[in-house]
């Protein structure tokens, strides 16, 4: 069991890192983009706006929090 | 060539320099200090791990369906990649410091004379370990890319070439330089990976999830455009900040 955790931790460092909203917020603009896609709309300029806003939080509070 | 093949060359490129310039400050800091057989064994075993890891799963891979390994991919590769670029923001910007290899290939060679002599199998177990674990891990963040970008895009060969062309040079100049290769400007390239991988994140993301993008590929240039130009933007944002505040901290 010690050795599945530390594999889950390594995989979860390496692709996510120490900031996790990102990934969570790259899953909610993906499902949105594919809702609006199943609705008709090709909305391409989502993803684009949603991981601009994502950076630019997380780095601000990255700076914030010293 | 299409726009997205060079763009894929040029990412692989450039992700395997960086990465390999830093696994070779650790094989020189070690090798130059404990001797070269054990570790130069070590990094053979860690190469021949990862390339079975990118002969296994990039043809694997390319047997799921081309949508939604995109969206799994392009999701992965932007979460990925906005590590690399967040971190490069916070660097340009003055939050987090510059990588040196100079001062890691200092503290790689102490800590390689403070170590023990344990011996197995023949082999310097330190040396051994060290270059292994090294190149290990950072050719792991090489074959993420390599395999992404080759699956996503079917290019999984002009990802390879990409890549064993930076390892190639950074190898030749490496033997040439017998020292860390401290003048390679790692975080501006550290900065154009981030930009590539967050770009061709988002743009195979959208694709699976359906979207047409207009231009096509041509869209890829677009994204990297829009991603450079507001990085840039953040960061002098942020270095104004950094300076504002530095006469409010020294006077507090």
């Amino acid at each position: 069991m010690k050795y599945v955790k530390a594999f889950g931790r390594f995989w979860w460092d390496f692709i996510v890192g120490d900031d996790w909203t990102i990934a969570a917020g790259v899953a909610v603009a993906l499902g949105l983009v594919a809702i609006l896609v199943d609705r008709g709309v090709n909305a391409w300029w989502l993803l684009p706006l949603a991981v601009a806003l994502l950076t630019g939080v997380s780095v601000w509070r990255q700076t914030r929090a010293g | 060539m299409g726009t997205a093949s060079i763009l894929i060359g040029l990412g692989a490129f450039l992700a395997c320099a960086v990465e390999m310039v830093e696994a070779l400050t650790i094989v020189l800091g070690v090798g130059t200090v404990r001797g070269w057989r054990s570790t130069l064994i070590g990094v053979a075993a860690a190469t021949v791990v990862l390339a079975v890891l990118v002969a296994a799963l990039g043809p694997a891979l390319q047997q799921i369906p081309i949508d939604v390994l995109r969206l799994i991919v392009g999701a992965l590769l932007l979460v990925f990649g906005l590590q690399w670029l967040r971190k490069a923001i916070l660097r340009s910007s003055g939050y987090k410091p510059m990588h040196d290899e100079d001062e890691a290939f200092r503290r790689e060679r102490a800590e390689a004379e403070a170590a023990g002599g344990e011996r197995r199998a023949g082999l310097d177990w330190y040396s051994f370990t060290v270059a292994f674990k090294g190149v290990l891990l950072e050719g792991l963040e090489v074959v993420f890319i390599v395999i992404s970008f080759g699956s996503a895009q079917g290019h999984l060969g002009v990802a390879v070439v990409g890549a064993v062309a930076a390892l190639v040079v950074v190898v030749v100049a490496g033997v040439l330089a017998r020292g860390p290769l401290e003048r390679v400007p790692e975080n501006t390239i550290k900065f154009a990976v981030g930009l590539l991988l967050t770009s061709f994140g988002c743009f195979w993301g959208a694709e699976g999830a359906g979207v047409e993008w207009p231009g096509d590929e041509l869209s890829l240039l677009a994204l990297v455009a829009f991603f450079g130009g507001y990085s840039w933007l953040l960061v002098r944002a942020l270095r104004r900040r950094r300076l504002e505040l530095a006469p409010a901290e020294a006077g507090a």
